[in-house]
């Protein structure tokens, strides 16, 4: 029990019942503040990663998915110039394809120009030549009716639709997204333990004081709410800090992002992980989450102060 | 309003600290329970209490068998019991007027309905300047009156005093023994524990005395 001592001034005649039935200063209250704070945090920033992946996954697969791509390449005895006419035609007749685009060759060399680097005679290279055409969004293909007549008028002619590529990313999304829950998880065990682990402490260091309310009379669960109070008020501290800090981290970041786009390091990022910001919705979801912490001790520790009070008696 | 049958009580494995008794508490009635020390009368009183179960026989309290009682229903029936322990079980951080008002704290009261009763009661035993001490500070006398009146403010039907003149002089005791019997007066069936005899030589009382474990009952 905690000595107030002297520190504590004697009440005017009308001011009275002041005490709170358990005093704050019986709780360990800090340490729980920072465990909550931290798995808050945690908890907060691996769902704010999961949002930015899942969302930039889903931005490159709809990018990526109205497109087919066909490539011709230099064959002996062929015009590529020419290959490339019929293919474009065949494309455009194709129903489902809404635009077709011939790269020229200028355009297919500048494409190759990270690997080859610039100034190079393009005409000693058997550079392919690339076709890109949109499909409308949502209609069926017929892809292989398409692949058949394309290899029928130019043998050198492939097309890729890029599902494999797609299928890889959608099953690595969704193993981020498993990640992400597994670490939720894993938070949330922590925090019904370590909220277990300190009701139970503050409960053991104020027996004392919950033998007396037993004795005149108190209920279980107005001795509950008594200390249900702290765990509250210190569950959405610890919420408030480390949903905070994690909102914080995102935002910052996102100004980061920012001042460094156009330099090539902010391209790179920006062409990995899109805008690398969260929209107000993936906030709100921040919030959501330290919300949840922060229920989550509450609950925790009324469960474990019941458990206890009926121990005591 | 209190009846034991054929109740026996032993600690873990011990020996029964308490066999074979049988009596009735009527309502309103007035008994000091004696023995010599070790002789089992806070053990009786914590049966009395619900702090405590019987290892056999039957406690009935306010017409409940006290083995069927839940939590709740203890937490209930408390209300209704006063009780005056042996090491006062005062709360240290709070006042001797919070102490003193907590059985109508706990019960939800507001503050303003119960002050001037509270303040009145402890004027009477004596602690009107001491109200806004904390109980660390409190002579033994002092806190033996505190916990006198928490036991007593809220009227219980049944008052259980475990030694309550044993820190405070005569005088004082007279006074206390007083606070008692007016409250017997007004209906509370009173139990005193004492082994003071010019205690119970002051008030012509049924007293009930604990022998090896039996109790004896001498109207
Ligand atoms: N919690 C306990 N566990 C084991 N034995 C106990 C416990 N409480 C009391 N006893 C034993 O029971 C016996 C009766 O104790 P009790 O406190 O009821 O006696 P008492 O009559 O109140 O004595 P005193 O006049 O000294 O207060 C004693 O022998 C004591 O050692
Ligand atoms: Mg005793």
């Amino acid at each position: 029990m905690v000595d107030l001592g002297n520190e504590r001034p004697q009440l005017p005649a009308r001011a009275r019942n002041q005490s709170p039935i358990v005093p704050r200063a019986s709780i360990a209250g800090r340490a729980l503040v920072a465990v909550v704070a931290i798995m808050t945090f945690l908890a907060a920033m691996t769902t704010g990663v999961v949002l930015l992946i899942s969302a930039s996954a889903a931005e490159w697969q709809s990018d990526v998915s109205s497109e087919i791509t066909i490539q011709v390449r230099a064959a002996q005895n062929r015009d590529l110039d020419r290959d490339a006419a019929t293919a474009a035609d065949i494309a455009r007749a194709q129903s489902g394809i809404v635009e077709v685009r011939v790269f020229s060759k200028e355009e297919s060399a500048k494409l190759l120009e990270p690997w080859l680097g610039t100034g190079l005679s393009l005409d000693d290279l058997p550079v392919p030549r690339v076709i890109v055409a949109r499909v409308t969004p949502g209609t069926p293909l017929d892809l292989a009716g398409l692949r058949g007549r394309l290899t029928a008028a130019v043998p050198s002619a492939t097309v890729d639709d890029h599902r494999a590529w797609i299928e890889r990313m959608r099953s690595m999304t969704g193993a981020t997204v498993l990640a992400g829950l597994g670490v939720l998880a894993l938070v949330i065990v922590a925090t019904v333990i370590s909220v277990s682990f300190a009701t139970r402490g503050a409960m053991a260091a104020n027996k004392p004081i919950v033998e007396v309310l037993h004795f005149v009379g108190a209920s279980d669960r107005y001795i509950a709410d008594r200390f249900f109070r702290h765990f509250l008020m210190l569950g959405l501290q610890g919420g408030l800090i480390g949903g905070g800090a994690a909102i914080f981290v995102f935002g910052f970041s996102e100004s980061i992002a920012t001042w460094f786009s156009g330099t090539p390091v902010g391209d790179q990022f920006a062409a990995l992980l899109g805008t690398f910001s969260l929209r107000p919705t993936g906030y709100l979801t921040l919030v959501g989450v330290a919300v949840l912490i922060a229920a989550i001790t509450a609950l925790a520790s009324r469960r474990t102060l019941f458990a206890t009070l009926a121990a005591i008696e | 309003m209190v009846r034991f049958e054929n109740v026996g009580l032993r600690y873990g494995l011990g020996p029964e600290i308490l066999r074979d008794l049988n009596f009735a508490i009527p309502a309103h009635s007035f008994q000091f329970l004696t023995g010599p020390s070790g002789a089992g009368k806070t053990s009786l009183l914590r049966l009395l209490f619900l702090s405590l179960r019987p290892t056999r026989g039957l406690v009935n309290l306010f017409g409940n068998d006290v083995s069927l009682l839940g939590k709740d229903d203890v937490a209930a029936l408390r209300q209704r019991i006063g009780i005056v322990l042996q090491d006062f079980r005062l709360l240290d951080h709070m006042t001797t007027y919070e102490n003193v008002a907590l059985p109508f704290r706990v019960t939800g009261r507001e503050e303003s309905s119960y002050r001037k009763e509270v303040i009145d009661l402890l004027k009477w035993v004596g602690l009107g300047e001491r109200m806004d001490a904390l109980p660390p500070v409190l002579s033994g006398g002092e806190k033996q009156r505190a916990a006198i009146a928490r036991a007593v403010i809220g009227r219980p039907q049944l008052l259980l005093a475990d030694e309550p003149t044993g820190n405070v002089d005569p005088t004082l005791g007279r006074r206390l023994l007083r606070l008692f019997v007016e409250l017997n007066k007004t209906g509370t069936a009173v139990i005193i524990a004492t082994h003071d005899i010019n205690l119970m030589d002051q008030y012509e009382a049924r007293r009930l005395v604990l022998h090896q474990g039996r109790l004896h009952i001498y109207e």
